[in-house]
């Protein structure tokens, strides 16, 4: 291939930083893990779990899955528009400011400066410079789709827009308060309104981070690793614009039996069961185009990651959507389960996608071979292993906690204290900190692979 | 299909596309009565229980213990009353949570003497050896700053005057620093020597938990 003056460093750049963050992010959740039956690691306020478990959180969200996307998306956007990057410089520095801003935010919650609105933690000087950070991803977005030498914009590109426009109306709509001090700022909206608000961004920014960019990456690399067309262009069509459609009316299943307006509950509901119908168009998709070719699941080593990955989406938007129902939502909600539910999606679905698309890029754009597939395999297995043993584990022991909390007695006491129910749990917790440390085991391995891939000798197929 | 060869006209179709059910779920209510109700009965935080709760945000309290009793049964049996929307008007932002790794708090103001709290905050376990909560013993050996409160309660719309915020300050610290006080064993066996006489975090914490659902259970205790 010649030189198309494609900037890759830019790529390189981002999928090394989501590598640290993950790992980062990663070792902060076997930590707080262990908290959880073992409050002795509890040592300082800087480690104490109610401020360390928004690190985690925020530290793989965005630190890993937005550098992740960010690497992927500078990638596809220059292939698929067959464009160089208009402002690599500019790219360059939203790097730089990316990286910056995580250290920042991890360093700022671990000192206590959180807003508490979920994955919307940041004080706002903070807030300000991801709005920054946004428009100087948003200007190379769409300067290169305007400059674009190839006429249609494939379905990836499709996702990567509304990523683009609606991640900047769900930071600034949510984010909007007050400022005390530097350092502290009330939220404009109150109580029921603040949650609606909230559960409007919390369940959308989860939507447009670990869905709509990473159902980019799915059509994008899927093809290119196995080598097969996607199998229906006017499927993608359809669940693109229900699934962004749909997306936007269901937070407030995150609500439900809370004194939010019954019936803002009662439409999240019914939204959220329709969502069920878009995620699997994309599901369907995926399985079909590897029509009469399942053998690639043994013979392609990246196949099985998309396919799997792709599988606990599916698994995760019929899960979703029952757990929003009233009646399962009063036994589910506040237990492990829904602990279960979001690893599932983000340890088996989104990981999963961002690891092939690595294994994919990553050699292309260094222009070597991949370190080791043996190794990537090593990885699939115990990433897959250590999610599934991880999420069960939350499932079963969220069933158990939702049970004893509901027990009563023949005279209609309550049958088990609130401690009775916590402490039931701890060799769940036990459990769980051992699959993560399984599944973190299976990430260092998956970050070796790479590093040792860009440390080799090019190989002499250019890329 | 044309407009995936416009790439300014997808971008905008896209962002109708999502404001729709943005406008109709979130953005119509908040203009709505229902959303916002309020109630004589509900009282702004105090200033000392507004600094308890913004420390009760810092440590990311919100991550284990709910602040909303569903109707359901078992929960009111567990908790009490269930939790109505009028009661969150003075909360900005909204702790309500979403995990219940601890029990609820939106019931808890007045379940126990302040001397439970101070020991239970210093050390959970030595009160339930089980429990997985984090110690916060620390918080005593904070003293509150309270420079910025009177800013707080004004942004909050408190409508308290600054003698006002003045006097909250100075009635709390008159009262746990009292002779007469009814916690003042405990308080002063985890508050280190130097700071028995000040107002400590601990003790805005303490304030704040005592808060949680009095206004409804005073309304309650009325009627």
């Amino acid at each position: 291939m010649k030189n198309t003056g494609y900037d890759y460093s830019i790529v390189r750049g981002f999928a090394f930083s989501a590598l640290l963050w993950l790992i980062v992010g990663l070792a902060i959740g076997l930590w707080i893990a262990f908290e959880m039956f073992n409050p002795a690691l509890n040592i300082t306020p800087w480690l104490s779990f109610g401020r360390l478990r928004v690190v985690h959180t925020n530290g793989l969200g965005v630190g890993f899955g937005m550098s992740g996307i960010f690497a992927t998306a500078y990638y596809m956007l220059q292939r698929l528009t067959r464009t160089p990057l208009p402002f690599p410089r500019l790219a360059k520095a939203h790097l730089y400011v990316f990286n910056i801003a995580i250290a920042a935010a991890a360093v700022s919650l671990m000192a206590g400066m959180n807003t508490t609105k979920e994955y919307a933690e940041l004080e706002w000087p903070l807030d300000i410079g991801v709005v920054i950070m946004w428009v100087m991803f948003a200007i190379n977005v769409f300067a290169i789709l305007i400059r674009r030498q190839e006429k249609q914009m494939y379905i990836s590109l499709w996702y990567l827009v509304a990523m683009t426009v609606t991640i900047a109306v769900l930071y600034i709509v949510n984010n909007l308060a007050i400022p005390v001090s530097l350092t502290k700022s009330y939220s404009i909206y109150a109580g029921a309104n603040d949650a609606n608000v909230e559960w409007w961004y919390g369940h959308n920014i989860v939507g447009f981070i670990f869905t709509v960019p990473v159902l980019a990456m799915f059509y994008y690399f899927l093809p290119k690793a196995t080598g097969l067309p996607i199998y229906s262009h006017r499927l993608s069509i359809v669940s693109f614009w229900s699934l962004i459609f749909a997306y936007l009316w269901t937070g407030a299943h995150h609500l439900m039996l809370t004194p939010l307006p019954e019936w803002i509950q009662t439409v999240a509901i019914a939204f959220s069961i329709f969502l069920i119908a878009p995620s699997w168009g994309s599901v369907v998709n995926g399985y079909y185009t590897l029509q009469g070719n399942w053998d690639q699941m043994r013979s392609n080593y990246l196949t099985k990651f998309f396919i799997i990955g792709i599988t606990f989406y599916g698994l995760q938007t019929l899960q979703g959507p029952l757990q929003g129902l009233r009646t399962l939502n009063a036994f589910f909600h506040y237990t492990d389960w829904v602990v279960g539910h979001v690893h599932m999606g983000t340890m088996g679905w989104v990981t999963m996608i961002i690891s092939a698309s690595f294994y994919y890029m990553i050699p292309k754009i260094s222009g070597r071979e991949l370190y080791s597939i043996r190794l990537a395999n090593i990885h699939f297995w115990l990433i897959l292993v250590g999610q599934l043993a991880w999420t069960i584990t939350m499932w079963i022991g969220g069933i158990q906690q939702g049970a004893m909390w509901k027990a009563t007695n023949p005279d209609g006491s309550l049958m088990y204290s609130f401690l009775d129910a916590l402490t039931s749990l701890y060799p769940y917790y036990r459990m769980r900190f051992a699959a993560g440390v399984v599944y973190f085991i299976g990430i260092l391995i998956f970050a070796w692979n790479l590093v040792q891939t860009t440390r080799q000798e090019p190989s002499t197929a250019e890329a | 299909m044309g407009i995936n060869s416009k790439p300014v006209l997808f971008a905008v179709v896209s962002a109708l596309v999502i404001l729709i059910g943005t406008v109709v779920t979130v953005f119509v209510p908040l203009f709505m009565p229902s959303t916002q109700p309020v109630s004589a009965y509900v009282k702004p935080y105090t200033a000392i229980e507004q600094e308890g709760r913004d420390i009760y945000m810092r440590e990311g309290c919100n991550n284990c213990h709910t602040q909303t009793v569903r109707p359901l049964r078992t929960e009111v049996l567990r908790y009490g009353e269930y939790s109505k929307a009028e009661e969150f008007a003075w909360d900005r932002p909204f702790l309500w949570g979403s995990r219940r790794t601890g029990p609820d708090l939106n019931r808890v103001g007045g379940k126990y003497p302040d001397s439970w709290h101070y020991k239970h905050m210093q050390s959970p376990q030595s009160m339930f050896a089980l429990s997985n909560m984090p110690p916060y013993a620390w918080l005593a050996a904070n003293r509150l700053d309270t420079s910025i409160s009177f800013k707080k309660c004004s942004i909050l719309g408190y409508g308290y005057t600054e003698e006002q915020v003045k006097e909250q300050i100075a009635a709390y610290k008159e009262k746990v620093t009292s002779p007469g006080y009814d916690s003042k064993e405990t308080r002063e066996l985890v508050t280190p020597i130097a700071l028995r006489g000040e107002l400590t975090e601990m003790d805005a914490i303490v304030a704040y938990l005592q808060k949680l659902g009095r206004d409804v259970k005073s309304m309650e205790a009325k009627q």
